[in-house]
């Protein structure tokens, strides 16, 4: 099927209501150019098409057929067209025409190029803007060169959206089939630096090439010669090129050498060779040498056959575009957008990678206050973001409306954690003042029972926690550059909760009274301060910040009961790396983890494992050269 | 000045050896290989293992109860221990299988060949077809037997001399071992780290060149092995701590800087003490997971390493009986709640499931142990009258 051929199924579509008419005009042209339309050439064949198109729908849908070979005419002068299902239809009316017998036109290549642009033209100028554009997307998939000139001469549009993309694909489609090299370079380079999918869909056929096996530089366009046993031509492969040209005889692998020999044994010997020897790989080649000598099996090439072959043969790759001025300027035009290419995927990364220390920053925060204040380490702090998480799922059970689930969720899972936070902090933390290792244990012993706890209510199937519609989708800048909603979302949340936090330690009685315990318990006791009830307060807030992550990562990670144990690692690294002195540490610390692990893995796509540990490695060999983070915290406070 | 030896100074070294013996003979004379069968062969294996773990809670107790590091990397070392002699193990009767099929054929197979086939036995699963360059000693047992020491005593070599010469301590020092193991379980994860990915190693409760004894005389074999490792290194652990070295790593857990000051290299008591556990713990490693029959990736994850801090801290750290017993009640109490075969306690309304609630109970049980026993399960002799020595 030709390319207008998927154009032109959905135009007859359109017009098939109104084929039921006669039309006397296209009867007319049809009676009188019998002849030409039975033999057409290519030189008379134009004014006919255009008559025949100028005389409305059913002149194109008959064009259409006829390019397709598809029309016949009858004994009595009639065109019929012949449908996939062979039934025939007249072209004038439109009538069903039973047990026809036409005879089928044949038109060649070069008429159907005249036909074929006779309808783009057709298309391209029709007045519903619906069809123009039906038409530019068929010739965004790739035109012929009268389809390209039709183009040209319907470039102006009204509508200026579909001029724009006229003009666009008109320079594609010159790079592609333009009418000389000249013409085909000058499009490339009027498009160079666009890094549109488009753009970089139409250079990729130019350079195109295949490799050729030859003695000498062979004729054609020649993009480069390829040494053997180099990075792109390793030996193994060139030489399966070779056999593959048929310059060289197949080698023997060994396990047909083995059959070759095992079906030539003979009194425990093989061509004069022991059996007993034949564990040596030399002395195979020795054998199959003399049953080749002997004629009962077939030659093979010999190593020293091979190197000969090798060196005598010269790869070379060349291209598929003939014009080496067009596949110049391509492969010069593709550098520039891969150039450019590279510099948005770094935005794009940039963008992930943003959103990613977001999440951690959110998951850290609670552990960075908590440590900040008591020295402890909440092991169980993976287990609120889980509560925060099923908290907000079964928010959604109740409240069928998402958005108004999701801003009950966000407050209420904040409430539970805190309440959470708070029981563990007078039941367990309070008693294990000063002894941070066994604290650290303690809450482990926390964290296993809530997350089997976890388990026995939720089930261990994932449960989902569905954002809401205005939060789905993503932004997207171009074709390279998005980033979904909820990313979006989380980091503004992230910048929520700095702001927030910065004003509650700042500007608050709470937070002037948390720095005072963190600075100097003692002092600050006494000054009136309850070292007790500010060290509740702080457990309860990182807690409740930690049930807020846990709604976050929620919208976009599936909700188990394992969903904390996913992030705690990475918050005990942004801690660590950050530093427990201010919430800016653990901001430098989650921006710098997330960023890294977003660059690691761009290194090594589809590898997030490889990506973990080398961070982990990384983090490993930090601690080295700043053994308190980033930011660490100063003072006395800092030797507790 | 006279000595009191050793052994006499620290009784509770010889009740650990007595009953060590008693147990071993125990079980060997109710084994299915050697005496009456009471005790099945899944049995002894899990009795062995144990006994495995308990030398690796002995080498946690010295790291954390004598020396003050929470190390939550100890499993790494353990599994360490295990991927080296599992790659003799099952390189060596991989071997056996091909040599034996190719030999089949009229013609001698080369040495290639049977590399070959090898390397595709074991490698075809991660669509591998060359041997990676970490299995180049796996042909010989004592290259991998040098490995199962070197390789873990190396990593923590480097590992605690980075760690302890920038005074990482406390908490921070925690986080470091639990991300070091997480970081060398996730590299074994990937299926191009040469060990297998996440298949790890399986079938090496076999010995090649022993098809014939049977697993019922291989795993009382491996038990005595396992007691005798156990009994070897808790002597040694044991006249460790007892001297003066013993006096020297317990004045830095309790204070760092004071040591420090009064002139002694801490640097130097921590990775020695550190270097030694990790060496332990790999041999126990290396005894175990022959047992277990298979090792992979997630043996080596943060959590397992916290479940060994666990039993040291349930059995009463600080002392290396306590280690002891904590690993074996609790793994015990563990293999047989999770086992299913703990009777369900039906309350009106809801039936208790232990294989749903176990985690649940040993969590709080937990909780309830470090807050109100901190001496753990080994503090009942204090309170029995029976004043345990400080070993």
């Amino acid at each position: 099927m030709t390319r207008l051929g998927r154009v032109l199924p959905l135009l007859a579509a359109l017009l098939m209501p109104i084929c039921a008419q006669a039309n006397p005009a296209l009867e007319a042209v049809i009676a009188d150019n019998l002849e030409g339309l039975e033999r057409p050439s290519r030189l008379t064949v134009e004014p006919l098409v255009a008559q025949i198109a100028a005389t409305g729908p059913e002149g194109l849908a008959l064009l259409q057929a006829w390019s397709e070979r598809q029309l016949g005419l009858t004994e009595d002068g009639r065109a019929v067209i012949i449908g996939d299902d062979d039934a025939a239809t007249d072209a004038v009316t439109g009538q069903p025409v039973p047990e026809a017998d036409p005879q089928m036109l044949r038109p060649n290549s070069g008429v159907r190029g005249v036909i074929e642009s006779a309808l783009v033209a057709g298309a391209l100028n029709d007045p519903d803007p619906s069809r123009r554009r039906a038409a530019l997307d068929s010739l965004a998939r790739g035109g012929s060169f009268e389809q390209l000139t039709a183009l040209r001469a319907a470039l102006d549009d009204p509508d200026p959206t579909l001029a724009a993309r006229k003009a666009r694909l008109e320079r594609l489609l010159t790079i592609q089939v333009g009418e000389n090299s000249e013409a085909r370079v000058t499009a490339i380079e009027d498009l160079a630096g666009d890094v549109s999918l488009d753009f970089r869909a139409a250079l990729n056929p130019l350079l195109v090439t295949r490799r050729v096996v030859a003695t000498e530089e062979p004729q054609g366009n020649v993009a480069r010669e390829i040494s053997i046993d180099g990075d792109d031509l390793p030996r193994e492969a060139a030489i399966a090129l070779l056999v593959s040209e048929g310059v060289l005889e197949p080698r023997l692998t060994s396990a047909e050498q083995r059959a070759a020999l095992a079906a030539n044994l003979s009194d425990g010997r093989v061509g004069g060779v022991p059996v007993a020897d034949l564990s040596d790989p030399d002395a195979r080649d020795r054998a199959y040498e003399a049953l080749e000598d002997a004629g009962t099996v077939p030659p093979a090439a010999t190593e020293a056959e091979v190197q000969a072959a090798l060196d005598a043969h010269r790869v070379y790759e060349l291209y598929a575009e003939p014009d080496p001025a067009v596949t110049e300027a391509a492969r010069a035009a593709q550098i520039r957008a891969q150039v450019r290419l590279g510099a948005m995927q770094g935005i794009d990364l940039g963008l992930d990678a943003l959103s990613l220390a977001s999440i951690y920053f959110l998951a850290a925060i609670g552990l960075a206050v908590t440590f900040g204040v008591m020295r402890v380490i909440n092991m169980a702090h993976g287990e609120f973001i889980m509560m925060g998480a099923y908290t907000g799922y079964t928010v959604q059970t109740l409240i069928a409306d998402r958005t108004l689930s999701l801003v009950v969720a966000l407050p209420l899972a904040f409430a539970v954690t805190f309440g959470a936070g708070v029981v563990l902090y007078r039941l367990v933390i309070r008693h294990l003042a000063h002894r941070p290792l066994e604290t650290l244990l303690a809450t482990f012993g926390v964290s296993i029972a809530l997350q089997q706890l976890a388990k026995n209510i939720f089930g261990t199937q994932a449960r989902p926690l569905t954002a809401p519609a205005w939060l789905e989708g993503s932004i997207t800048i171009n074709d390279v550059i998005s980033i979904s909603s909820i990313r979006v979302a989380i980091f503004v949340l992230a910048l929520l909760f700095l702001g927030l936090f910065l004003f509650i330690m700042k500007r608050t009685r709470l937070g002037l009274e948390v720095r005072a315990v963190t600075q100097n318990p003692g002092m600050a006791a006494s000054m009136g301060i309850n070292p007790d009830r500010i060290a509740m307060m702080t457990f309860g807030l990182g807690s409740g910040i930690a049930g807020i992550a846990g709604v976050a990562i929620g919208l976009f990670a599936q909700v188990t009961s394992e969903i904390g144990q996913q992030y705690i690692v990475q918050s005990f690294m942004t801690v660590v790396v950050g530093g427990v002195g201010n919430i800016w540490g653990t901001l430098a610390g989650a921006t710098l983890i997330g960023g890294l692990s977003k660059v690691i893995e761009s290194f090594n796509p589809g590898n997030t494992l490889a990506a973990q540990t080398f961070m982990i490695l990384f983090i490993i060999i930090f601690i080295q050269f700043r053994p308190r983070g980033i930011i660490p915290q100063k003072g006395r406070a800092a030797e507790a | 000045m006279t000595r009191t030896p050793f052994i006499l100074r620290t009784p509770s070294t010889l009740i650990v050896l007595a009953v060590l013996a008693v147990f071993t003979i125990t079980v060997t004379l109710l084994s299915a290989a050697y005496g009456t069968g009471a005790i099945p062969t899944s049995m002894v294996k899990t009795l062995g293992m144990t006994l495995c773990l308990a030398l690796a809670a002995v080498a946690m107790d010295l790291v954390w109860g004598y020396l003050g590091i929470l190390s939550l990397g100890q499993m790494a070392f353990f599994a360490l221990g295990g991927y080296m002699i599992g790659q003799w193990l099952m390189y060596a009767r991989t071997e056996g299988i091909v040599a034996a099929s190719l030999s089949g054929n009229p013609i001698p197979f080369t040495p290639q060949e049977l590399r070959d086939g090898v390397t595709n036995q074991i490698f075809g699963v991660v669509g591998s077809a060359e041997l990676p360059m970490v299995w180049g000693f796996a042909h010989s047992l004592t290259l991998q037997l040098i490995l199962v020491v070197a390789v873990p005593g190396l990593l923590a070599l480097v590992f605690g001399w980075l760690a302890f010469r920038s005074r990482v301590n406390g908490v921070y020092l925690s986080i470091l071992t639990q991300a070091m193991t997480l970081a060398l379980a996730l590299w074994l994860f990937q299926n191009d780290s040469g060990f297998r990915g996440n298949n790890g190693l399986s079938g090496l409760q076999n010995l090649p060149g022993l098809d014939h004894v049977g697993q019922a005389r291989l795993s009382v074999w491996f038990l005595w092995a396992s007691a005798l490792a156990l009994g070897l290194f808790y002597v040694i652990a044991a006249w460790l701590v007892s001297g003066k070295f013993g006096s020297v790593t317990r004045a830095i857990r309790d204070d760092e800087t004071r040591v420090r000051f009064l002139g002694y290299p801490v640097e130097g008591f921590k990775l020695v003490v550190f270097t030694l556990a990790a060496m332990i713990t790999a041999i126990a490693g290396a005894l175990y997971y022959p047992q277990a029959g298979i090792i992979n990736p997630a043996e080596m994850m943060p959590i397992a390493s916290i479940y060994l801090a666990v039993w040291v801290a349930i059995g009463g750290r600080g002392r290396l009986y306590g280690a002891v017993i904590g690993a074996f009640v609790v793994s015990l109490l563990s293999t047989w709640f999770t086992g299913g075969r703990a009777p369900s306690i039906n309350l009106p309304g809801y039936v208790v499931n232990w294989v749903d609630w176990w985690q649940v109970a040993l969590g709080l049980s937990f909780v309830l142990v470090t807050l109100y026993a901190p001496k753990g399960i080994a503090g009942i002799f204090d309170l029995i009258g029976r004043k345990g020595d400080r070993a």
